[in-house]
């Protein structure tokens, strides 16, 4: 019953795909010229003549371009030339260590905020104005101050995938059910054994709501902050192809970005299934 | 200093303000105490703040005024001594059956190995007929199943004393019959002294050694205290044939049908001593009765009472 479900949905997904590829095949199909009768083809072309192109990429070309850096991921011919496997690396590197570094201190902090009901009113003002900021409005202070375009990247991963991370851990310690909290006082269980054994499961599909989110964001933002500081990764792909005029590979890039931050969401989804528990 | 293994004195609760106007106390001068042994159930309506009295002595909820001494010493704060069974059972989800009894067990004897942790869970989780069911998450497990990994769970801890908040209220009469039944072999194999909240009547009368009525609240008070004096060996099954039994019955009934809202007020101190509230053993003759639950101390007091009923 379920998979036949699922096998129709894939037909009209592919029915749909087909679709949108015809209509963009036709939309960008190459027209020809009325005047024919001139000699000269390099002549007609210079006066706008002849194979007149619509500029946009049809999708045969778009598929040539997937073919050609699919097939060899990971070259390196100069800073200006990479493989899309070693340009998704590096942007997958810095989301990851800006990442991490946001949840060293969410965890933590978030913590201690849900713990306690001063502390979260103290935060509160600082979160609430912090969380709107758009990210890439730090940028010129990270790169004033830190003075490396690598690092500025990573901070501004690190600042855009704090807040939900800090707020979620928050909420979902301060609201681990008074039942399981007074099992853990009348069993005398000492702070650190309530807080792993009890407070942390508890809140753990929260908290993994608010990093799941984050990544979201994170992937988000590492395209637009790798545009600006260029040098590696996917963003400075797409920045660097569209200055190339190579249209076919921007359009690649989109796709890639999409893939791969389907995936980086599937993870968190998992890891989600993993700590999520039933009443 | 009393002799009792429980002694509770002039307890009071007042909750904090609402919107600047003051609360009334939701009970004062509660007076009682339990032995070593004793099954003491407290049955009262709603509101007159049975719950909280059971919060403070689980070391949960601080009282506004008076003490409560478990042993000789006075209770402060959550205790390993006391084992508590919550009304909503609070097993942690993302733990098994095993694991649940086990972290409690872990609590109180942190330098057990694991094999004798998991041993000795494993004897308190048969003993309520969960042997098979040792490795399942609660969520697998119905109502009646969950409230005995909780009974299981405080067991397990050999507590100095049990208290039951209502243990049995949101399990259908069946599975609730069943249980009682083992909680009542349990706690006649094992002599454990317990204090339990129920709104049950024939649940109090099927387990209790004595019962607390309480009046309503607020103001609430510990109106009379009830002596089942029917043998300790009864059962579900047997105990409606017991001559007492609809007596003592008819007595809880009673109270809280029509005399339960009438012990507040200065009318009703002229009868009513809070700190020492009449015992009375309806279960036994009525005449009798009276005359043999009257304190050597309160006698004037103590027919009044009786004269009132």
């Amino acid at each position: 019953m379920n998979s036949k479900l699922t096998l129709k949905a894939a037909f009209i997904s592919l029915m749909m795909l087909a679709v949108f590829l015809g209509a963009w095949q036709l939309a960008t199909q190459p027209k020809e010229s009325v005047v024919q009768a001139s000699a000269d083809s390099e002549y007609a072309a210079m006066m706008g003549k002849g194979k007149e192109q619509s500029g946009f990429p049809t999708p045969g070309m778009v598929g040539k371009s997937f073919v050609t850096y699919l097939s060899d991921p990971f070259y390196d011919k100069g800073p200006n030339d990479k493989g899309i496997g070693i340009q998704i690396a590096y942007s997958l590197g810095r989301v990851a260590l800006g990442f991490l570094l946001a949840t060293i201190i969410a965890l933590p902090v978030g913590f201690m905020i849900g713990m306690s009901p001063l502390l979260y009113k103290a935060f509160d003002p600082f979160i609430q104005v912090l969380k709107p900021i758009s990210p890439l409005a730090w940028m010129p202070l990270a790169l004033y101050s830190l003075k490396d375009s690598d690092i500025s990247g990573i901070f501004v991963i690190f600042i855009c995938s704090i807040w939900p991370m800090l707020i979620n851990t928050a909420f979902g310690v301060s609201s681990v059910r008074r039942d399981w909290i007074n099992v853990a006082r009348t069993l005398e269980v000492n702070p650190l054994r309530k807080a792993f054994l009890v407070i942390l499961p508890a809140a753990a599909p929260t908290i993994l709501t608010g990093m799941r989110i984050s990544m979201g964001i994170a992937w988000l933002v590492i395209v637009a902050a790798e545009m600006l500081v260029g040098g590696t990764g996917i963003g400075y792909f797409v920045w660097n192809e569209w200055n190339n005029l190579a249209l076919p590979n921007v359009i690649f890039a989109v796709a890639m970005i999409g893939v791969v931050g389907m995936f980086l969401d599937l993870f968190f989804g998992w890891l989600q299934k993993l700590v999520t528990y039933r009443e | 200093m009393s002799t009792h293994f429980l002694t509770v004195e002039s307890l009071k609760k007042v909750f904090p303000a609402t919107n600047g106007v003051a609360n009334l106390p939701v009970f004062d001068d509660i007076n009682f105490h339990i032995d070593k042994g004793e099954f003491v159930c407290i049955v009262g309506h709603s509101g007159c703040g049975k719950t909280t009295i059971l919060n403070v002595l689980a070391g949960l909820d601080e009282a506004s005024a008076g003490e409560a001494f478990m042993d000789g010493r006075e209770v402060r704060g959550p205790s390993l001594d006391r084992g508590v069974v919550f009304q909503s059972h609070a097993l942690m989800p993302w733990m098994s059956v095993l694991g649940n009894v086990a972290f409690a067990v872990k609590s109180k004897w942190p330098d057990w190995s694991k094999q004798k942790i998991a041993e000795h869970c494993t004897g308190y989780l048969e003993m309520v007929g969960l042997g098979h069911a040792i490795h399942k998450k609660p969520a697998e497990l119905s109502g009646g199943m969950k409230q005995r990994v909780g009974i299981a769970r405080a067991f397990a801890i050999q507590p100095k004393m049990l208290l039951l908040d209502e243990p049995f209220g949101a399990l259908d009469a069946l599975t609730r019959g069943t249980i009682q039944d083992e909680l009542l072999k349990i706690v006649q194999a094992t002599h454990q002294t317990v204090f339990m909240i129920t709104h049950d009547v024939d649940e109090a009368i099927l387990l209790a050694d004595k019962i607390l009525l309480m009046s309503n609240g607020p103001h609430a008070k510990i109106a009379e205290i009830v002596e089942i004096t029917m043998p300790r060996n009864r059962t579900r099954q047997g105990i409606h044939h017991d001559p007492q039994y609809y007596k003592i019955r008819n007595h809880l009934v009673d109270f809280l049908v029509n005399r339960s809202k009438t012990y507040a007020g200065a009318e009703a101190e002229m009868f009513h001593d809070a700190k020492n509230p009449p015992v009375v053993r309806p279960g036994l003759e009525g005449d009798l009765a009276a005359v043999v639950a009257m304190p050597a101390d309160k006698p004037v007091q103590q027919l009044k009472q009786v004269v009132n009923q």
